[in-house]
């Protein structure tokens, strides 16, 4: 017998059940999956775009407005000039797609390297509940952009603002057959407390997480 | 640079507990270094925003009960869904099985250079020794766990590894490793290793890394960081291994949206951590990143042990560390006291049950069943219950001392017969009002090598019994 067989001959010994499975047990299981059942949860009596806003900066995001997608390259010009920060950046390629001329930022889209500092990302939805971005990966929206450079900027349509975790996965299922290799929510910056319990921010991932709200 | 290598002590056995702990108690810096986390606290904040949290506990322990109820069938789910999306799936019966298959793996893929993200899985069967002894290279990239890998010492807490580490521990571990002039500021320090660390994740060949859940629904692997290092791990190399144990398979991705309300907030007090990251496969076509390879190694190592059994309930656990950070004992002689992977009340019930009874006496003992760590867990585990049954099972069996078990027996007999039993409490209150002389504390009962570390409060007044007799008479 494998070591599968074994694991799987002491579960069913010490829950009394038959050494096989048969299918009216699969039926349950599988019944079960199907209901999505959401737990018990907090009231949520908030309204969607002022909770997202307050709970980014909750975990330390900063948090801009703007009002449609063309303004979105002005606004990430203003941010990075008024934090002194270098004005390029690696980017999703729907991102680099946007009207950059004359706003001094270079834009690349293509995958992120170790030496990036700032990386612009969109996301599939973000949850108000958390002030947390959802990032899918995929070809046009590589993980590691969010990830290795110093500074991400997120750019958030507010239609794509959702109330928890919990809608965020049943959106995702109706709108994808299937998950994608990897699923990142991402609440502010990286962040440790391993000496001493002292709060750090900028552990391994960004130091700082930026979010541009796009209100159409 | 980096790691030592081999240099790593090995687990004491969690024999012995007594002698670490009086040394630990004596030890007055590993006592003030714990004393500058303040998770009790974080908790407390963290969950007074959720206005039904005593609720959510409650749903939360059904939707692990419920994983634990029909294991095999969700575990085979999960193994199903996996595999479909391109996850070799693994089975380990032993901790040295774990050991055989990553190493496997390793030269198969002709990997060199191994990162590692938490996990207290690995922990157990000593992977990092076993890799090194292999040749292979291995970097610990979570800071805490990262410092005591360069201090070749073991974790001593489940969430902040290096608890016991103060900033001039680490300030001489970083000189010396690193080679850099000595710095003292926690955020300059946390700033070089991220420099060091990040040349480690750009070359690294394997990551591996625990697994907070597996999800039977979508066959995916939920990671909760906040360092970005569970990131690195899985996003940069080429080859992903994950390891686990059979108990943390979840049924859907809502029982984990639910699971993690909890979790967070009990270990650190987060609404959410940084990150949270669910996999299901390796890089997919025109992805431009991502493993080309994962795989799930799923642990029994005696974990089926405590199914069908009155232990079963510890099964529940989602690591969070809270029942550490509330246990008085815990907060006193620190986690390497108790000699193997889990400190604390949860480690004092999952050692015996994991390495056997006979080789972790002093563990269910470890505590003064006050219960603050029953009050904060989660996902209810009864730990002062199960540590109470442990030391039924030790009795039973003969393994407690002599003295202890004479005792109990005269307890036993003096209690069948009320006449003798009210004196002999009489004669203690009054010999312990004696010992508690003017501060009317007890700080060492005499013979008694339990008091040395404690004080407790000298009897005042009368006895229950008596007091008792005298409002029925009233
Ligand atoms: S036993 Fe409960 S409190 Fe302790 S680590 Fe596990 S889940 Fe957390």
């Amino acid at each position: 017998m494998s070591a599968r067989d074994n694991i799987f001959a002491r579960i069913r010994a010490a829950r009394a059940a038959a050494p096989n499975v048969d299918d009216a047990e699969r039926a349950v299981i599988e019944g079960r999956i199907a209901l999505h059942a959401v737990g018990t949860r907090p009231s949520m009596e908030w309204a969607l775009v002022p909770r997202f806003r307050e709970q980014c900066v909750r975990m330390s995001s900063t948090v801009d407005d703007v009002g449609s997608m063309a303004d979105v390259p002005r606004a990430i010009a203003r941010f990075l000039t008024g934090m002194n920060l270098p004005m390029r950046a690696v980017a999703w390629p729907e991102i680099a797609r946007l009207d950059w001329n004359g706003t001094g930022v270079v834009v690349e889209g293509r995958a992120a390297r170790g030496d990036d500092l700032v990386g612009i990302t969109g996301v599939h939805l973000a949850v108000a509940e958390t002030g947390t971005l959802m990032l899918l990966s995929g070809p046009a929206t590589p993980a590691a952009t969010s990830l290795l450079p110093e500074t991400h900027i997120a750019v958030v349509p507010q239609g794509r603002i959702v109330k928890a975790m919990e809608e965020a996965w049943a959106q995702t299922r109706q709108e994808r057959s299937e998950l994608p290799r990897a699923v990142n929510f991402v609440s502010g910056p990286s962040r440790t407390a391993d000496i001493e319990g002292q709060l750090q921010l900028g552990a391994h991932g960004p130091y700082r997480v930026h979010v541009v709200v796009v209100a159409e | 640079m980096g790691a030592s290598s081999g240099a790593r002590t090995m687990n004491a056995p969690a024999e012995g507990f007594k002698a670490r702990a009086h040394d630990k108690l004596n030890d007055a810096k590993v006592q003030r270094a714990m004393r500058n986390f303040n998770l009790a606290g974080a908790r407390a904040r963290g969950i007074a925003d959720l206005d039904n949290f005593e609720d959510i506990r409650t749903a939360a322990a059904a939707i692990r009960d419920r994983s634990l109820a029909s294991l095999d069938l969700w575990l085979a789910r999960f193994e199903q869904e996996a595999t479909r999306r391109g996850t070799k799936v693994h089975w380990a019966e032993t901790h040295a099985d774990i050991n055989r298959i990553v190493i496997e793996i390793a030269r198969q893929t002709g990997v060199k250079k191994i990162i590692k993200s938490k996990s207290m899985v690995s922990e157990e069967s000593h992977l990092n020794d076993a890799l090194e002894a292999e040749g292979f290279k291995v970097v610990e990239t979570d800071l805490g766990e990262y410092i005591v890998q360069l201090a070749g010492e073991k974790p001593s807490h489940i969430i902040a590894p290096a608890i016991h580490k103060t900033r001039d521990d680490v300030a001489d571990l970083f000189a010396e490793h690193h080679k850099t002039p000595r710095k003292s500021d926690i955020g300059e320090l946390t700033m070089e290793a991220r420099k060091f660390l990040r040349e480690h994740f750009l070359s690294g060949e394997m990551g591996i890394s625990g697994g907070n859940f597996i999800i039977a629904e979508t066959g995916s692997l939920l990671l909760v960081t906040n360092e970005g290092n569970g990131r690195m791990t899985t996003t940069l190399p080429r080859v992903h291994v994950a390891i686990t144990g059979i108990e943390k398979v979840l049924p859907t991705l809502e029982d984990a949206s639910c699971i993690l309300r909890l979790l967070t907030r009990s270990a650190t007090g987060q609404s959410i951590s940084n990150y949270v990251t669910v996999n299901t496969g390796p890089k997919q076509p025109g992805d431009l990143d991502g493993p080309e390879e994962m795989h799930v190694i799923i642990v029994d190592a005696g974990r089926t042990k405590l199914l069908g059994t009155d232990m079963q309930e510890a099964l529940r656990c989602i690591r969070c560390g809270a029942c550490m950070n509330h246990c008085p004992v815990y907060q006193n002689i620190g986690g390497h006291a108790y000699g193997w992977v889990y400190p604390g009340p949860i480690g004092s019930v999952l050692t015996p049950n994991y390495i056997g009874i006979e080789n972790a006496v002093d563990l269910p003992n470890a505590a003064t069943l006050c219960n603050q760590c029953g009050v904060v867990c989660p996902v209810k585990i009864p730990l002062p219950d199960l540590m109470r049954k442990l030391r039924e099972k030790q009795v039973d069996r003969g393994l407690r001392p002599w003295q202890e078990r004479l005792g109990l027996k005269l307890w036993a007999w003096t209690a069948q017969r009320p006449g003798i039993y009210a004196f002999a409490t009489k004669l203690a209150a009054r010999l312990g009002r004696s010992i508690g002389g003017a501060d009317r504390t007890i700080h060492r009962l005499p013979g008694n090598g339990w008091t040395e570390g404690r004080d407790m409060p000298a009897p005042k007044g009368k006895t229950f019994r008596e007091l008792y007799a005298e409002r029925k008479r009233s």
